[in-house]
């Protein structure tokens, strides 16, 4: 009876019902559309600060380069100028140039131990500069500039922590051929190269590649991998193991090696909710350091992703709201004209003995019936409003401040601002954004739409369970 | 089976005190059929309702069946409607979107009855009506006079003690209401019903084994027919 009742009732104020259950579907499929949309552009803030970080990667710790470091300002390699006329061919290998101070390798450990870390992972951003060609003379008071043939290249190396690999800028690329380091690789000439790198300069598995030191001399270390950084990445062009990075590489051009330091620390915290309390800890652990969180770095992307983020996290969500609200009303206020309209009918019933629990649960459940359907209805809505967020979505860029030639992958937001003072550049990531629709989204809109019929019918329900019969038969006439 | 002891009813009508019923004293035996009749507004459906257990007295003592239905809590008075008394509406007050078979089965519902049972039963009911063919019609679909029929059956279905109508005839022409009367007084007889019936008829109320009138809130004149 029970059944039988509702939905013949049901199909009595069908226009009603149906006006009832599109204004949920509306209000559901809009809660399921924007939060698609915002799980997308979350996504998407994700992939852009993966390429930035690395997978897994939720804080850097680095410190600025003093002051004056910017550059080789004087060519001092191998203790002075090569004679005038003399040609020299030298490789380097530098920190200064990153814009990256030195950091004690000892604080990595420090780092480890903290309560809300589970993982830290040293590294040693690092540029190669080749400089080769004939020396100039230059005579005093020459007022004509000396003609030179002196060559430069330059790539970017990255030293990598081999016992901690799953933090850190590797972590998140894919290895395309040969195979990765493996922790009996700590002390051996060996590198990794990024596919890019390696197809402009015809590297495999077996080439050699030629790394720079301190006293310009050049190492030579053999390939065994390809790496392929994630899109929207600017990986570093070589990859070594950290202590062989810190063995050859140089403070400051003509200084001495770095040795038991590097510049970059990659953190995992021990959860996403522990970030920040992690952040602290490191600030309290090494007061000079800069510590980005990713949280820190997604503040500083700039660009439609952002304005999309932005937008997606106030309008939207406020527009669901708003329609959400604005459903659950409307289905109140006519579920309470529509058992106005029954108060003949609920006293009918009432003078049966059907006790009011009884036809307060006979309105509840054409609520929820409307909502049942308003939920499937909205469902089908919101995936049609995803898949049109995934299809009709323009392309979005993520905008964020680095310096040229530098590795994005191994470079904290602070340092690379710092850096970039003097050599202000952006780095802009283009990202596709989807609109994923999740169980837990499908669950939550679901609900929703129940709720709004179970408070529709609670309003209704409350207003019958309050007719006294023989006020209800009164009105009859 | 009813015992009504300086019963009053007062309804409070905005600013106005309306005093429904003003002291009413009445017995009405098991197997009686008492018709009130009146003027309109001088309290007859008021006491309809009081009888029905649908409504309280203000003041007095109103006994059913030895029990003071004013001191009845809402859930026993429910159950007292749903398994003792029969309600017959002059607006027939059938359910619009149920069939005449449905809308009998409503009165079996409160009594927890299964749906095979209730269907019989509402089918025999049906039966004792004479609208055994017009069991899955809608109300809209049946004259005046079936429908209150269907009205007829939904209260006898569940076997009430009582049978309260409240102008049964009113919106019926002389024939339907000849045929509903005669109905009446057919299963008044078979079952031994107690039938209290409010009407402006005196047609009607003729057929009634008490007749009396309710004035300004005070039942007088009982005549014994």
């Amino acid at each position: 009876m029970f059944l039988t009742y509702l939905w013949r009732e049901l199909r009595r104020r069908a226009r009603q019902a149906l006006f009832i259950a599109l204004g949920l579907a509306l209000g559901v499929g809009l809660v399921i559309t924007v939060t698609a949309a915002s799980s997308g552009v979350k996504n998407a803030q994700g992939t852009v600060l993966h390429s930035l970080y690395g997978i897994g990667t939720d804080i850097t710790v680095s410190t600025p380069a003093a002051q004056g470091s910017g550059g080789p300002s004087r060519f001092l390699v191998g203790g002075g100028l090569p004679t005038a006329g003399s040609t020299f061919s030298k490789h380097l290998l530098l920190s200064a140039s990153t814009g990256l101070g030195p950091l004690a390798a000892t604080a990595v450990p420090g780092i480890r131990r903290l309560p809300h870390v589970s993982a830290a992972a040293g590294a040693l951003v690092l540029t190669n500069l080749d400089v080769s060609g004939t020396m100039p003379s230059i005579k005093r008071n020459a007022l004509r500039r000396p003609d030179t043939s002196i060559n430069t290249s330059s790539f970017s190396v990255l030293g990598v922590d081999l016992a901690a690999a799953r933090v850190g800028p590797v972590s998140s690329a894919r290895l395309t051929a040969g195979r990765a380091f493996t922790s009996g690789d700590a002390k051996s000439n060996v590198a990794l190269v990024d596919a890019d790198y390696a197809a402009q300069h015809k590297l495999r598995p077996g080439s050699r590649v030629t790394i720079g030191s301190s006293d310009g001399t050049g190492t030579s270390f053999k390939v065994v991998g390809v790496l392929r950084a994630p899109a929207g990445a600017t990986p570093a062009d070589v990859y070594l193991p950290l202590g062989r990075a810190q063995a050859l590489a140089a403070a400051a051009p003509g200084g001495g090696n770095l040795k038991h330091q590097v510049n970059t620390v990659y953190v995992a915290a021990s959860s996403a909710a522990e970030i920040g309390a992690a952040g602290h800890e490191i600030s309290a652990l090494l007061p000079r350091a800069t510590v980005t969180t990713s949280g820190d770095l997604a503040s500083q992307v700039s660009g439609s992703l952002a304005s999309t983020a932005s937008l997606a996290d106030d309008l939207g969500k406020w527009l669901a709201a708003a329609v959400l609200i604005a459903a659950f009303l409307l289905a109140s206020l006519l579920t309470l004209a529509a058992v106005s309209r029954r108060v003949r009918e609920f006293g009918t019933l009432k003078a049966l003995g059907w006790p009011s629990r009884r036809i307060v649960g006979q309105v509840m459940g054409e609520s929820v019936a409307i909502g049942l359907a308003g939920a499937a209805a909205g469902v089908a809505l919101g995936f049609a409003g995803a898949a049109l967020v995934t299809r009709l979505a323009p392309p979005l860029s993520a905008t964020v401040d680095q310096g040229p030639g530098q590795t994005g992958a191994g470079l904290g937001a602070r340092s690379r601002i710092l850096h970039n003072l003097a050599q202000a550049s952006t780095h802009t990531v283009s990202v596709h954004l989807s609109a994923p629709v999740t169980v837990s989204v499908l669950v939550l809109a679901v609900l929703l739409a129940v709720g709004g019929g179970l408070l529709a019918g609670a309003f209704g329900g409350w207003r019958a369970a309050r007719l006294r019969p023989a006020a209800a038969l009164a009105q009859v006439g | 089976m009813y015992r009504l002891t300086d019963v009053t009813k007062t309804y409070r009508n905005g600013h106005a005190v309306v005093q429904a019923l003003r002291g009413v004293d009445a017995v009405i035996d098991d197997g009686g059929w008492l018709a009130i009749q009146g003027p309109t507004g001088h309290g007859k459906s008021t006491l309809l309702q009081l009888l029905g257990g649908l409504d309280r007295p203000t003041s007095g003592r109103l006994e059913f069946g030895g029990r003071d239905l004013a001191a009845l809590h809402e859930g026993q008075l429910t159950g007292v409607r749903a398994r003792a008394i029969g309600f017959i509406f002059q607006t027939f007050n059938l359910m619009p979107t149920l069939s005449a078979q449905e809308n009998v089965e409503t009165a079996l519902v409160p009594l927890g009855v299964p749906g095979a049972a209730r269907r019989q039963r509402a089918a025999a009911a049906l039966d004792l009506v004479g609208l055994a063919d017009r069991r899955r019609h809608l109300p809209a679909e049946l004259s005046g006079g079936q429908q209150q029929r269907v009205a007829i059956a939904r209260a006898l279905v569940k076997e009430p003690a009582v049978l309260l109508a409240d102008e049964p005839t009113g919106n019926l022409d002389e024939g339907t209401r000849d045929e509903i009367i005669g109905l009446l007084a057919r299963l008044w007889r078979e079952r031994g019903l107690t039938m209290v019936m409010v009407t402006h008829d005196s047609v009607v109320a003729q057929h009634a084994q008490c007749r009396a009138v309710l004035r300004d809130g005070l039942l007088s004149a009982t005549q014994q027919v």
